[in-house]
C-alpha cells in the first residue's frame, strides 16, 4: 500500500480557510461587497481568482447585487460564492430567496457580528442564526453549515459547495467572528483526497429537456446557459417548464419537491460531532467558536465526575433532529450555550419537548463564552 | 421567394411551448419593442444558443417569458446585476436586459449607475411607460412633471429622471433613445446597441394606455402615439432648435458613441498578464 502523501501545513485564518476550501471545491466566481468581520474572504479571492485559467472576482456595487450576480453566474454554469456579514446578509435575502425558486446551487459565508443593525460591528455573536433559517420570505427549505475552527472552515466550505451542487440549492455557511480571525495551524488536502461533487447536467437532446422536471432524488438535472439547452428561470411559482403558473396543482408539486429534495436526504446533509455522550447525562448543545469553549467545559466536568458530553453541530439547518434525540434516552440535562438571546435552544426545545431539562447560556454583549461560564452550568447538573 | 413580413421572423423566436395569450394590453408598446429586438437579433445572425434575455419586474419583464432564447426573469430591479454575473461567467454570450423605467431607474437605479460605470458588455433596455403599470399605475420616476397617477392624484411634484443624461454621465458606451412610433429607427439603435462592445443603453418609449394615458388626457392608444410622433424629433435637429423652442420636445436618436473596452475585456487580459507570470 502506497504511503499517504503528507498534507501541506499552513498557519491560516479562518477567512482564509474558506477561500482554500472554496477554491478546492472548484469555486471559479466570486462576487461581493466588503463587510467586517468577512472582509479578508472577499480580499483575498480578489487575489486568487485572477491568476486562475477561468477565475471571476468582481466586487460589486452593493450586497444585493453581489447575490444576483452570483445567482447568475451560478445559472451560466458557475460555482460562485459571496460572503458578508449580518447587515449585507439581510440585503442578500431578496436573491437569496430567487436562487430558492430558480434552484441556483451556491455558497453564501455570513461572518456573524453583533445586532441588530449595524450593530457591533467587530465582535462576535451568533445572532443570524434564525435569519439564515428565515431570512428570505416564503416557505422554503435552507441547508445551514457551521464550523468551529479553522480547520473546519476549509473542511465545511467544501461540504457547502457539494451539497449545493448535489442539491440545486444555495447553501449557507455561518460563522461567528472568531473562528473567521483565529489564526491556527491546518492541514490541507492533497488532490483527490476530498470528493467534490458537480451538477448533474441533462443527457437529453435539448427538445426533451424540461428545467424542472420530477426526478427519482427530486433534484432536476441543470445544464449552463448558452450550453444549447433554452429554457425560462423565474422567481415566480413555476411549472415543470420553467413557466409560471398558479394553478394549485403545479404549485404543490413545486413547493413538494424543493422540500423533499432535502428533507429525504437528512441523512447526508445533518453532520454533527459527538464528544463523549455515549453516556452523557448532561449533553452540551453548541455550534461555532462556542463549541470549543464547550468541550473543555466537558472535559473539566468529566474530571470532577459528572458524565457530561458535547453533540456538536456542523449542519444547523435541517435541524439535525434525530442526532438530538438520540441523546434523550440517558440525558437528564441539556445545555445550550449561544452568542445570543437563545435562537438555536428554540430548536431544542422543539425537539426535546419537555423530556429533558434544557437550560440556555446567552451572551450578546460582543463577548466569547468562556469554558467556565459552561462548566458552571453543567456542575449544576 | 416570398415577400418579406417580420411576422414570419417573429414566429420563428416565439415560444411554441408557452401558453399563449400574452399579458400586454391592447395597445401597449411592449410588443413592439420585443419585436425590435427579434428582428435586430435576426439581422445579426446571432444563434439563439448565444442570446441571454435578462428581465425584471412588470410588464416587460414578463416579455422574456415568451421568446426562445435563454430567459431569465429575475427580481425587481436586479436584472443587471444578474446580468453582470452572467457576462462575467460567460463573455460569449450576448447579454441583454429588458427593464421597465421602475425597474431601470428606481430600485435598479444604482446597479444601472454602476454597469455603466463598470462598462460591462450588456445592452440595457429600459421600456419607459412612465408609470408602473403592472402594479396599477402608480408614480415611477419617469412620470412626468404634473401627470397624474394612483400616487399622484393631485399631480406629479418631483421631476422625472432623464435616462439618457443618467447613463451618459455614468459613463456608458452607447446611449440612445428611440419611441415604438419610430420603428425603424428603434430597430437600427437595437441592432448598434447589441453590436457596440461594452454597455450599451437604448430607452424605448413605449405608451401605457391602461395605467398612464387614460389618467392623463390622452382618450385611447392611438392619441399616445400621434403624441409620440409629434413630440419627438431626432436629437441632430433638436440640437440646431433655438432653446424657446425645445420645450415639451423628446430628442431621439444616439447620443453616445465611446470605444471605452467592456469590464469583461479588461479583466480578460488582466488574467492573461498573470498567468503569463505564471499565477500568482
Amino acid at each position: 500500500m502506497p504511503r499517504r502523501k503528507k498534507r501541506k501545513e499552513i498557519f491560516a485564518l479562518g477567512n482564509e480557510a474558506v477561500v482554500e476550501g472554496a477554491l478546492l471545491a472548484g469555486c471559479s466566481f466570486f462576487g461581493g461587497y466588503p463587510i467586517t468581520p468577512s472582509s479578508e474572504i472577499m480580499e483575498i479571492m480578489a487575489s486568487r481568482l485572477p491568476a486562475l485559467e477561468d477565475g471571476v472576482f468582481i466586487q460589486l456595487e452593493d450586497e444585493i447585487a453581489s447575490m444576483g450576480a452570483v445567482v447568475g453566474a451560478s445559472l451560466a454554469g458557475r460555482k460562485a460564492m459571496t460572503a458578508t456579514s449580518g447587515p449585507g446578509f439581510s440585503l442578500m435575502q431578496e436573491n437569496l430567496g430567487y436562487a430558492i425558486m430558480a434552484e441556483a446551487p451556491l455558497v453564501l459565508v455570513n461572518v456573524m457580528r453583533g445586532g441588530p443593525s449595524t450593530g457591533l460591528p467587530t465582535c462576535p455573536a451568533q445572532g443570524d442564526v434564525q435569519q439564515a433559517r428565515w431570512g428570505t420570505h416564503g416557505d422554503h427549505p435552507i441547508i445551514v453549515l457551521s464550523a468551529s475552527n479553522v480547520q473546519e472552515c476549509l473542511d465545511m466550505t467544501i461540504t457547502a459547495f457539494n451539497m449545493a451542487e448535489k442539491y440545486r440549492t444555495p447553501v449557507i455557511l455561518l460563522l461567528d467572528e472568531v473562528t473567521s480571525h483565529t489564526r491556527e495551524k491546518i492541514e490541507l488536502p492533497n488532490d483527490g483526497e476530498y470528493e467534490v461533487f458537480s451538477r448533474t447536467v441533462p443527457s437529453m437532446p435539448p427538445e426533451w429537456y424540461k428545467p424542472y422536471e420530477e426526478t427519482v432524488r427530486g433534484v432536476p438535472p441543470m445544464p449552463a446557459i448558452g450550453s444549447g439547452y433554452r429554457f425560462h428561470v423565474t422567481g415566480l411559482t413555476h411549472d415543470r417548464n420553467g413557466f409560471p403558473t398558479q394553478r394549485p396543482e403545479e404549485v404543490v408539486e413545486l413547493m413538494d419537491r424543493i422540500h423533499r429534495k432535502i428533507d429525504q436526504f437528512f441523512y447526508d446533509i445533518q453532520l454533527v460531532d459527538e464528544v463523549q455522550t455515549d453516556d452523557a447525562e448532561v449533553v452540551v448543545i453548541a455550534y461555532g467558536s462556542v463549541a470549543r469553549s464547550a468541550e473543555l467545559a466537558v472535559h473539566q466536568a468529566r474530571e470532577n465526575g459528572v458524565k457530561a458530553g458535547l453533540l456538536k453541530l456542523k449542519t444547523l439547518f435541517p435541524y439535525p433532529r434525530r442526532h438530538t434525540e438520540k441523546l434523550l434516552a440517558h440525558a437528564k440535562t441539556l445545555v445550550v450555550p449561544e452568542m445570543n438571546m437563545g435562537q438555536m435552544s428554540r430548536e431544542v426545545k422543539r425537539v426535546n419537548m419537555g423530556q429533558a431539562a434544557v437550560r440556555t447560556i446567552n451572551r450578546v454583549d460582543g463577548q466569547i463564552v468562556t469554558p467556565a461560564e459552561i462548566l458552571k452550568v453543567i456542575m449544576q447538573g | 421567394m416570398s415577400t418579406f413580413t417580420g411576422n414570419e421572423i417573429i414566429h420563428q423566436y416565439l415560444r411554441h411551448n408557452k401558453k399563449f395569450p400574452h399579458v400586454l394590453c391592447a395597445g401597449c408598446g411592449h410588443g413592439i419593442v420585443l419585436g425590435t429586438l427579434i428582428r435586430s437579433i435576426h439581422a445579426l445572425e446571432i444563434p439563439k444558443d448565444d442570446v441571454v434575455v435578462v428581465a425584471g419586474i412588470g410588464c416587460s419583464g414578463r416579455l422574456a417569458v415568451y421568446v426562445d432564447f435563454n430567459t431569465i426573469h429575475t427580481t425587481h430591479g436586479r436584472a443587471l446585476s444578474f446580468a453582470t454575473g452572467i457576462k462575467m461567467a460567460n463573455p460569449k454570450l450576448n447579454v441583454i436586459t429588458i427593464m421597465g423605467d421602475g425597474d431601470a431607474l428606481s430600485i435598479g437605479g444604482n446597479h444601472l449607475i454602476h454597469a455603466a460605470r463598470r462598462n460591462i458588455g450588456v445592452t440595457a433596455l429600459v421600456l419607459n411607460n412612465s408609470i408602473y403599470g403592472m402594479t396599477g399605475g402608480q408614480s415611477s420616476p419617469a412620470t412626468p412633471l404634473g401627470s397624474t397617477t394612483m400616487t399622484n392624484p393631485y399631480g406629479q411634484l418631483d421631476s422625472n429622471f432623464d435616462t439618457v443624461e443618467l447613463a451618459r454621465g455614468a459613463g456608458a458606451n452607447y446611449v440612445a433613445r428611440g419611441t415604438v412610433f419610430h420603428v425603424n429607427k428603434l430597430e437600427k439603435i437595437m441592432t448598434e446597441a447589441i453590436q457596440r462592445p461594452g454597455f450599451s443603453v437604448v430607452e424605448a418609449i413605449t405608451p401605457c394606455h391602461t395605467q398612464y394615458g387614460r389618467k392623463n388626457k390622452f382618450k385611447n392608444p392611438v392619441e399616445m402615439y400621434k403624441w409620440m410622433k409629434k413630440t419627438a424629433i431626432s436629437v441632430e435637429r433638436y440640437a440646431e432648435l433655438p432653446e424657446d423652442k425645445r420645450a415639451g420636445r423628446l430628442p431621439i436618436g444616439v447620443f453616445v458613441e465611446r470605444n471605452r473596452p467592456g469590464f469583461e475585456e479588461s479583466y480578460a487580459q488582466l488574467r492573461s498578464k498573470l498567468q503569463a507570470k505564471g499565477g500568482k
